[in-house]
């Protein structure tokens, strides 16, 4: 497939990989500890897995996959606010396909859809707005996820619902901003990272200037990365490069997607329906300031939180799971002790095994090749 | 040769409304005219046209053409009931004998069960006969008996269709999933993923415009010239639901054996790697109806792979991999990249990644 194959040849990332190695060998800290590289983005953990590109690399580069899958940081209470919307007479209750599976504290949205809730999955926001527009008796609630990526298309689809003077139409916003996150994952004391992939596709839309932080003021570098294999190695290799050189910037790989300065209608679009809220909770990190989105007040009639005065429920995650240690890298998926017996992808009790992007779902379905020289 | 004895022809019924009603399932004069104008003028053979409860065969007949009678039955639920490449009826004939079929028996009667929403067009319903109809004729099966039940509106959807499926397995081959030995060679009868791929297009709500036709397609002939040609063939399952990662797992695990195969040569129309990289699906997981997962030893690879190309349904047939010596009951796959990742079973239903 044109400009799909070109970004998976075989011979070239053969290259790259000894070059990799080339790098390492020239890195003093590799002698006596492995390099932490953090993926930030669930995209990349998923390639990472798809293509096998872990068990490729040197054993002296260990990849850490980060918080960046939206779908594995929703806590349970959110989800539970989900379904008491979805079960209420009258609502069409839309989402992505892969949020549906998340668990709930007592199910998860399909459960709730075989229990005769109205659910069901759409591609995209639009697709929700049309089936509001189709069906103007009931009300249709989109259930938005995602980090910078899709609130575009969420805000545009509002702002269209606006034009078009459709009033059953409203949006459960789950959508959550990566900064303050991979700020928080920086603030943990019982981390150490060397570097990091950054998230391609957030940059897209935000640029790639919110995250000089992470190279001004923890003095770490950051390479933005696309998602294609050769994409991957490449940046671990341009992350490798600034350590050898003690360089620490933000350098953008995926510049064939990625402008410095972000996508501004875009932008735009989100700052006139979207402000931020005070705090998010995330699945496995706790309450992160600023870390979520909402309604302003002049959207308010498209929040479905405001028009079901949703709950808000708080649900402690369950006590076995270890999902945040291994969302901040601490522990390896392998390790958390519920993997594999009382978390599986059949009966998830962590959201990090729901999603394919979530790292212990990889690790189950892919394998790490490494984790059974290791084991 | 019918092995069945035959009957003295009868008036059939005639149907003159547009739409099936509740009154079709009430076992009145209203569903004969239903039967017999949709589905005994259509498949028309002695053992149906009496219309008894069971069709009956001539035992020494059978026995004659082997030595043990295979037997299996398919429910067939698809949406839409037309799809680019086919239709429930084609499907419903085609896939029960493909399950007869890969596991080397001669497929030799259907029964055709059928259930009716109210309201479903007549129309519609005879395509779904002919199609069957037609299908039956193709692989070289009879439709001998059969059932037809009507249902409120909501309580099926549109139609449902089972069919069961009678065989008979010749002496001396033994074909089964827990027959695969290290070093023997995995191959597959062309590309994969084209039926998954066409069914969630026809569906429309992903607005992609894609000329991916259904592979639905009868698999008898292909397999009986693969066995004639590697007849050491230790096993043959048609990849249905579930994809070839699916077989794959069931043959890792009932032969307690490694499987290793190898992206680059596992055959992909461009169509579907295309739809799969949009919608972040794994092509080895989707639907096939007209491809099959062999395992042969390696010394007769290659007059396998002769004979499958020979036929059209096989020309892109191609070994996509080996039994190894590896973890027991573990499928993996070498990438395009090179590296190497397992191929697990899959949890659910596939469902597309948000971003």
């Amino acid at each position: 497939m044109k400009y799909v194959d070109e970004f998976r040849d075989h011979a070239k990332a053969q290259a790259l990989i000894a070059e990799i190695a080339r790098l390492v060998s020239r890195i003093e800290t590799a002698r006596q500890r492995p390099l932490h590289i953090m993926e930030v983005c669930g995209g990349h953990t998923h390639s990472i897995f798809r293509y096998g590109i872990e068990g490729m690399l040197p054993k002296e580069i260990e990849l850490v996959h980060g918080p960046g899958c939206p779908v594995c940081v929703l806590p349970m209470g959110r989800i539970d606010d989900c379904i008491a919307i979805a079960e209420r007479p009258g609502v069409v209750f839309t989402s992505f396909g892969d949020a549906m599976r998340v668990p709930g504290s007592k199910k998860s949205l399909l459960q709730a859809k075989a229990d005769g809730a109205d659910v069901r999955m759409v591609y995209s926001p639009i697709d929700a707005l049309a089936l509001a527009r189709e069906d103007p008796d009931r009300e249709v609630v989109f259930f938005a996820i995602g980090f910078e990526t899709t609130m575009p298309s969420t805000a545009l689809t509002v702002l269209q619902a606006e034009r078009d003077g459709i009033r059953n139409f409203s949006v459960f916003c789950n959508h959550i901003t990566i900064v303050p996150t991979i700020k928080a994952v920086l603030d943990s004391p019982d981390l150490h990272l060397d570097g990091f992939l950054g998230p391609g596709h957030v940059a897209m839309v935000i640029g790639t200037a919110p995250f000089e932080f992470i190279a001004r003021s923890y003095g770490k570098p950051m390479v933005v990365a696309g998602f294609e294999p050769l994409d991957v190695l490449q940046s671990i290799w341009m992350v490798l490069k600034q350590i050898a050189e003690a360089r620490c910037e933000i350098e953008n790989q995926y510049a064939r997607i990625v402008p410095e300065a972000g996508n501004t209608p875009a932008l735009r679009a989100v700052s006139q329906v979207y402000e931020l809220r005070e705090f998010f909770e995330w699945r496995g990190l706790g309450s992160i300031d600023h870390s979520g989105i909402r309604f302003r007040q002049s959207y308010a009639r498209f929040d479905a939180e405001r028009k079901f005065a949703v709950a808000n429920v708080k649900i402690a995650d369950p006590k076995s799971c270890q999902c945040g240690e291994v969302l901040k890298g601490v522990i390896k998926p392998w390790q958390c002790k519920v993997f594999g017996t009382a978390c599986t992808p059949e009966a998830p009790l962590g959201a990090l095994m729901v999603s394919s992007e979530g790292a212990c779902a990889a690790y189950y379905q892919y394998g790490g090749v490494r984790r059974d020289d290791a084991a | 040769m019918s092995l069945v004895a035959a009957a003295r022809p009868r008036r059939l019924g005639r149907l003159h409304v547009p739409k099936v009603t509740l009154a079709h399932g009430g076992g009145g004069k209203a569903m004969k005219d239903l039967i017999d104008d949709v589905f005994v003028r259509a498949f028309d053979n002695p053992a149906l046209a009496p219309l008894e409860d069971q069709a009956r065969f001539d035992l020494a007949l059978l026995t004659a053409r082997g030595d043990r009678l295979a037997f299996t039955t398919d429910s067939y639920v698809v949406d839409p009931l037309f799809f680019p490449g086919g239709n429930i009826g084609k499907l419903a004939v085609y896939g029960t004998v493909n399950d007869l079929a890969v596991g080397g028996a001669v497929p030799l009667y259907l029964s055709c069960a059928v259930i009716i929403e109210e309201g479903l067009p007549v129309d519609l319903l005879r395509q779904v006969a002919q199609s069957m109809a037609l299908a039956a004729r193709d692989a070289g099966v009879e439709i001998v008996t059969g059932d037809t039940k009507v249902v409120d509106r909501g309580a099926c959807d549109q139609l449902f269709i089972t069919t069961a499926g009678v065989g008979v397995t010749r002496p001396g081959l033994e074909l089964g999933a827990g027959r695969a030995q290290p070093g023997d060679t995995v191959l597959v009868n062309g590309v994969l993923g084209d039926h998954g791929a066409a069914i969630l297009c026809a569906r429309g709500d992903l607005a992609l415009e894609t000329p991916i036709e259904s592979d639905c397609a009868p698999l008898y002939r292909l397999i009986a010239a693969l066995l004639e040609a590697a007849p050491g063939t230790r096993f043959i399952r048609d990849a249905t639901r579930g994809g070839v990662a699916t077989v794959l797992n069931e043959i890792a695990q009932t032969s307690r054996v490694a499987i290793e195969i190898d992206e680059a040569q596992t055959p992909l129309r461009e169509e579907v790697k295309g739809f799969c990289e949009i919608l972040g699906l794994d092509p080895l997981y989707l639907a096939n109806e007209g491809k099959i997962v062999a395992v042969v030893p390696s010394a007769q690879c290659e007059a396998a792979l002769a004979a499958l190309r020979a036929d059209p349904l096989g020309r892109d047939a191609c070994a996509i991999g080996r039994i190894g010596e590896g973890e027991p009951g573990r499928v993996t796959m070498r990438t395009t990249l090179g590296g190497r990742r397992i191929v697990d079973m899959l949890v659910g239903e596939q469902l597309p990644r948000i971003c």
